[in-house]
């Protein structure tokens, strides 16, 4: 019996940390308030809307945490959205492909290239990420008001089957909406990567101790730009989400996304520092940023007020799940001292 | 004949100089338009109206876009043209008041200065150039809520920023009209904002679908928010039940409008190339000295249209261009591909 107990524990403390479980009942709260609030919260449309809108921005917070993990910040990802989302719908536009699948691979390869060129800077050229990134961000964004001339690409000028995609559940045959099916397979193989794989451990080592990993004979340099890159293929696939959902692409879409994407992860346990967070946090930390942006409007709040209370928000969670991390921690040492 | 050839030639340089001398006349002078923001097409349309029109002139042409849809970012901009000491600048405001120091320093330092499309407090503008009258404008979108509506119903109206002084005045107008007897069925239920951001005007308008059941029609003033109203009333298939109607580009809309069961049935707008054209005019007229902005003052453009300084509802002046003009099921093929 005793034994079968810890079985379970220790399946659970594989699967979901303390400070997950915290965050998990921070957000039960939340939800919950706002159901209490607004009875139409919780109806099947209502989340259906909320997931899709935000598949995108819940997306994001995978490429944003790999670099997390490392030690760096990437701030160029939302224009490296915009730049490869509105090439990818230029190129539709001017009828060089149709098919939904093309546009797709065309955005997220030149997500990933943008990627790569921000980790060769940062790795090669040995440049503080946050500087790199932050010029990076400029030039990705200029580059979209050029490609672009400033302009929309309007919902006429897509594909049919491209703006339907978006709003239906083919990939699935009918189980879920094709974007959060995208996002789900995403966190999946990212969960099995980074828990699982030689490539996983590489970062978290690279993050919680540079110079130790140095020593143990990983290439601190190639792990960057791998991870750099992959925060780029990420941005790639969602401009391509994001064009597809809005069925418009603009030159300044998802400004600021990438706020949101460093918030999803932080609250989600993610040290600024690197080396420490997982999979399952970043995902809970992503659906509590999105049931708060997506809650304020529905609860009845002046729209001056929306923002400084998301805002609050954001800040209470995060010192709440740092308290009860702690206070657990203290519990599982007490309970360690005791069986020595 | 060597002497006639001579004088042809002499001739032929005066001529040449002249017509030099008359193009280079403003070839020292640059005139300036800020935008709202970079990445919105409407701005680029009217920056595009206002740099054909400098152009001809024979002057140089600055088009700066702000980074931010901010008043803080237009500040930044205002300053480093006083510095460059362009002859006029052009301003679609951010803020009504916000702006009114750096451009008071650039109207001190001898700088003409309208706005355009949004207008700045009349203390920091010789005039605004105003697409269309603010009552016309809201006067257009209440007829076609009572039109759209049967004359009775909720409704709502999806807005850009809660601070864009052109969106707020046809609100109000809008809201004073509404005080009429005619249409007092008609339920103004919530004034939403979609802040021209396109993935929080979908939220609002999802909002707006989830809180009020029976909202029969929803009015976006503003391209971004009628184009994301549309499509999410497209992509829930409330064609019919809810409509939509405002102001917007046509191509962004053509996609929502047309024969047929359509998200929003007619809408209006004003050609925003013919704004920038119009403020490029008055400021050339003014550094010409013909006009200062004061209240019955009229000037002819280049393009053969009398343009008459009027009095602005905010008690400064504006020049108005024209009524709004409907886009509907017939006109939009034809619109679709112009702006």
């Amino acid at each position: 019996m005793q034994i079968n107990r810890r079985r379970v524990k220790l399946t659970r403390d594989r699967v979901f940390s303390s400070r997950e479980l915290s965050l998990l009942a921070i957000l039960i709260l939340i939800v919950a308030g706002i159901q209490l609030r607004n009875s139409t919260f919780l109806s099947s449309r209502s989340i259906n809307d909320m997931l899709k809108n935000y598949s995108t921005t819940i997306t994001l917070a995978l490429g944003m945490m790999s670099v997390l993990l490392i030690g760096g910040i990437d701030i160029s990802v939302s224009a490296t959205l915009a730049f490869s989302g509105m090439s990818a719908s230029l190129l539709m536009r001017d009828g060089v492909y149709s098919s939904t699948l093309v546009m797709f691979l065309v955005s997220t390869a030149i997500g990933t290239l943008c990627g790569l060129l921000v980790g060769l800077v940062i790795s090669r050229g040995k440049v503080l990420p946050i500087i790199a990134t932050l010029g990076f961000a400029n030039i990705f964004r200029g580059a979209t008001y050029i490609i672009s001339d400033s302009r929309w690409v309007s919902a006429y000028q897509f594909d049919s089957a491209f703006k339907r995609f978006a709003q239906t559940r083919t990939l699935t045959f009918g189980l879920m909406n094709n974007l959060v099916f995208i996002a789900l397979v995403c966190y999946l193989v990212f969960f099995v990567v980074m828990r699982w794989t030689r490539f996983g451990r590489r970062i978290y080592a690279v993050g919680s101790n540079p110079e130790a990993a140095s020593i143990s004979g990983i290439n601190i340099n190639r792990v960057k730009l791998a991870v750099y890159t992959m925060a780029g293929s990420f941005a790639g696939l969602i401009g391509a989400m994001y064009t597809s959902l809005y069925a418009s692409a603009q030159s300044d879409m998802g400004m600021g996304m990438e706020m949101d994407a460093i918030a999803s992860c932080v609250l989600g346990g993610v040290s600024l520092s690197g080396g420490q967070g997982g999979v399952p946090g970043v995902l809970l930390g992503a659906m509590t940023m999105t049931v708060i942006s997506k809650a304020l409007p529905l609860i009845g709040i002046s729209q001056f007020w929306q923002k400084a209370i998301k805002g609050i928000i954001i800040l209470i969670a995060i010192i709440i799940n740092v308290l009860a991390q702690r206070a657990i921690h203290r519990n599982a040492m007490r309970a360690r001292e005791r069986q020595i | 004949m060597r002497k006639l050839t001579a004088l042809i030639l002499a001739l032929m340089m005066v001529a040449g100089l002249a017509a030099v001398a008359q193009a280079a006349d403003l070839s020292g002078q640059t005139y300036a338009i800020i935008t709202k923001s970079a990445g919105n097409p409407y701005n680029e349309r009217e920056a595009s109206g206002f740099e054909e029109v400098i152009k001809a002139a024979g002057a140089n042409v600055i088009v700066k876009h702000p980074a931010q849809i901010t008043a803080e970012a237009q500040i930044t901009l205002i300053n480093e043209l006083v510095a460059q000491k362009v002859t006029g600048i052009a301003v679609a405001g951010n803020d009504f008041d916000a702006l009114e120091t750096a451009l008071k320093a650039a109207m001190a330092a001898g700088i003409k200065v309208v706005s355009l499309d949004s207008a700045v407090n009349p203390a920091s503008r010789l005039t605004h150039i105003n697409q269309a009258g603010v009552v016309e404008v809201a006067q257009a979108l209440v007829d076609a809520a009572y039109d759209l509506m049967g004359g009775e119903g909720e409704w709502a109206i999806l807005s850009a920023t809660a601070t864009a002084s052109n969106q707020n005045a046809w609100i109000a107008a809008m809201q004073e009209l509404l005080k009429d007897e005619k249409y007092a069925k008609l339920n103004l239920v919530e004034i939403a904002y979609g802040d021209d951001i396109y993935q929080t005007s979908v939220d609002e308008t999802q909002a707006l679908l989830q809180n009020y059941p029976n909202l029969k029609l929803i009015n976006a003033p503003t391209t971004v928010g009628i184009a994301a109203a549309s499509k999410v009333i497209t992509d829930n298939e409330l064609q019919g039940k809810v409509i939509v109607t405002g102001l917007g580009l046509p191509s962004e809309m053509a996609e929502f409008m047309g024969q047929g069961s359509v998200a929003c049935p007619y809408m209006f707008l004003w050609n925003p190339i013919d704004v920038g054209r119009t403020a490029a005019y008055a400021l050339l007229e003014m550094v010409n000295g013909e006009l200062t902005g004061a209240l019955g003052e009229s000037f002819t453009a280049a393009n053969g249209v009398t343009y008459i300084v009027t009095e602005a509802g905010d008690k400064g002046t504006e020049i108005i261009i024209g009524p709004p003009f409907e886009f509907n099921a017939d006109n939009i093929e034809d619109w679709k591909t112009v702006y």
